[in-house]
């Protein structure tokens, strides 16, 4: 009962310290507004160098949006704490830390979708990329899952956030690693083979895979083992983050670090 | 002569402040040398024929684009929240001659994407780093930093009367990119965009930077990014010069 509490109650608190992002002056701009720039950038660099369609920027970058929320949430959760100087009575809690810090993941992976469904909105109102209303269902799945995935990939930043001081350096180079690598913008099969290899491993690639073939027309039971490896590697970065929490912890405790910044 | 002094003793003391920072490391060298990747990789495998020295000075561009508009943004929400804002303000000196050099600073670090981009793509993609006309390319560059540096001017005595500068920042940097041509054909967006890439020292920047790299005619996009910053630097001092008056007038100098 106290877990569920700290997950759902402690969760919502976070989300809501946040406080620059609940302020409609900060949310819009940053959370929409900027999308909505992204996903038009890129479609327009595509039609430039005459590569692949609109749908395919529109559908990389909207999944690939919803990655945002969640790494550079999670940054600030713990980058935030610790430059409010509260990080200490946070790590002096006797709160179990794995309910303590997904609870603080959950609204970002809502806050992932939300803005991955604006971007799809985007996509259909500014360049007339379509999608079918019978697949939206199915497409609403994938997003979640890589919303899910990436912000496991946040949680594992957001653990280093507790041993190193500048977070949010480390943020800004994991989502722009994601657009690099991923396939949000770049066919998989034209990357160099040692950054298709890397790619593998990380989230969003699957998640884009799987959302691209389902624009196309294909079902979710034809690309559920893209959505189910995205899950995976989403709990496989959920499972280190915990480790990292732990050992950094333990860490941060024994060299008196969690005060600096 | 004590003005010019003030200029450059505030520039270079904002420039190595700039440089250590991670924040701008990672905008001025990381970000640039990513986008520069991505855009390389996508007229590789497009079907437009083209340079990639074209596509190298877009993307080192708005590497300048994004340092000036996130340094220059919050330059003075900086000084409020480092508690220096009252000096700034209670110096001999005019606030403008104390923030022009910040905000020349925050587009001097983007040169450091202009050289990234470039040997990153010398390096890894054989983009031929020949320039045309050298002469008008090292003109060209100062005269593009400095174009930038006062539209951060602008961004500056603006943006703080914002609540969240950050956030408009945030906003700002992937239009600026696509209406001033950095990397997309003006030509392949709406007419309406015309008017406003005109207006945006970047447009020009790079437009001068690109008839110099790849021959052609520099000097017209060259006058035009000087005259733009005149404009620049008139609207920042009318600008500047409020936002002093407000925050003395509210006493919001130290507000952070």
């Amino acid at each position: 009962m106290t877990n569920a509490r700290v997950f759902f109650v402690g969760g919502y608190l976070s989300y809501r310290a946040l406080f620059n992002w609940m302020h409609w002056s900060y949310y819009i701009p940053t959370m929409l507004g900027a999308p909505v720039f992204q996903v038009l950038f890129f479609a327009y660099m595509g039609r430039f160098a005459e590569v692949e369609n609109d749908e395919f920027f529109v559908v990389g970058n909207a999944v690939q949006l919803s990655a945002m929320a969640g790494i550079y949430g999670m940054a600030m959760t713990v980058g935030g704490e610790r430059w409010t100087q509260t990080l200490s009575q946070l790590m002096a809690t006797p709160a179990n830390r794995l309910p303590l810090f997904l609870g603080r993941a959950l609204p970002l992976i809502a806050n992932g979708i939300i803005t991955s469904a604006f971007a799809f909105t985007v996509g259909w109102l500014l360049l007339d990329v379509e999608i079918a209303a019978s697949q939206i269902p199915a497409l609403a799945v994938v997003v979640a899952a890589s919303a899910f995935a990436c912000t496991s990939l946040g949680l594992v930043v957001g653990a280093i956030g507790l041993r190193v001081r500048d977070v949010f350096f480390l943020a800004n180079l994991v989502v722009y690693a994601l657009v690099l690598f991923c396939g949000v913008n770049i066919p998989l099969e034209s990357l160099p083979n040692w950054m298709e290899t890397v790619s593998r491993g990380l989230p969003l690639t699957h998640g884009i895979e799987a959302a691209r073939a389902i624009a196309d027309g294909a079902s979710l039971a034809e690309v559920d083992h893209l959505v189910w490896t995205e899950l995976g590697i989403g709990a496989c970065y959920a499972a280190a983050a915990f480790g990292l929490f732990k050992l950094f912890e333990f860490e941060g405790r024994r060299r008196a670090s969690f005060e600096s910044i | 002569m004590r003005t010019l002094r003030l200029i450059w003793v505030g520039w270079k003391f904002h420039v190595k402040s700039l440089t250590l920072s991670g924040f701008f490391i990672v905008t001025s060298v990381i970000q640039p040398i990513i986008f520069a990747s991505l855009a390389y990789l996508l007229f590789r495998i497009g079907a437009r024929e083209g340079t990639l020295l074209y596509v190298a000075l877009g993307a080192g561009m708005m590497g300048i684009w994004s340092s000036t508009l996130f340094g220059s943004g919050g330059a003075i929400q900086w000084q409020r929240w480092q508690g220096t804002l009252e000096y700034c303000i209670a110096v001999p000196p005019p606030l403008l001659l104390v923030i022009v050099p910040l905000t020349l600073a925050t587009a001097t670090i983007g040169l450091y994407s202009l050289t990234a981009t470039l040997v990153w793509g010398r390096l890894f993609f054989d983009v031929p780093l020949d320039v045309a006309h050298p002469v008008a390319f090292v003109v060209a560059l100062p005269v593009t930093v400095v174009g930038l540096g006062l539209l951060g001017l602008i961004l500056a005595s603006t943006f703080v009367l914002y609540r969240n500068a950050n956030a408009l920042s945030n906003l700002l940097e992937y239009p600026v990119w696509l209406v001033t041509g950095l990397l997309v054909s003006l030509s392949l967006l709406p007419g309406w965009v015309g008017p406003i890439s005109w207006a945006l020292a970047p447009t020009w920047g790079v437009n001068a930077l690109r008839e110099a790299a790849i021959a052609g005619n520099p000097w017209p996009e060259i006058g035009m990014c000087l005259a733009l910053g005149a404009v620049y630097l008139v609207i920042g001092h009318f600008a500047l010069q409020h936002f002093e008056r407000l925050a003395r007038e509210q006493a919001t100098l130290s507000l952070t």
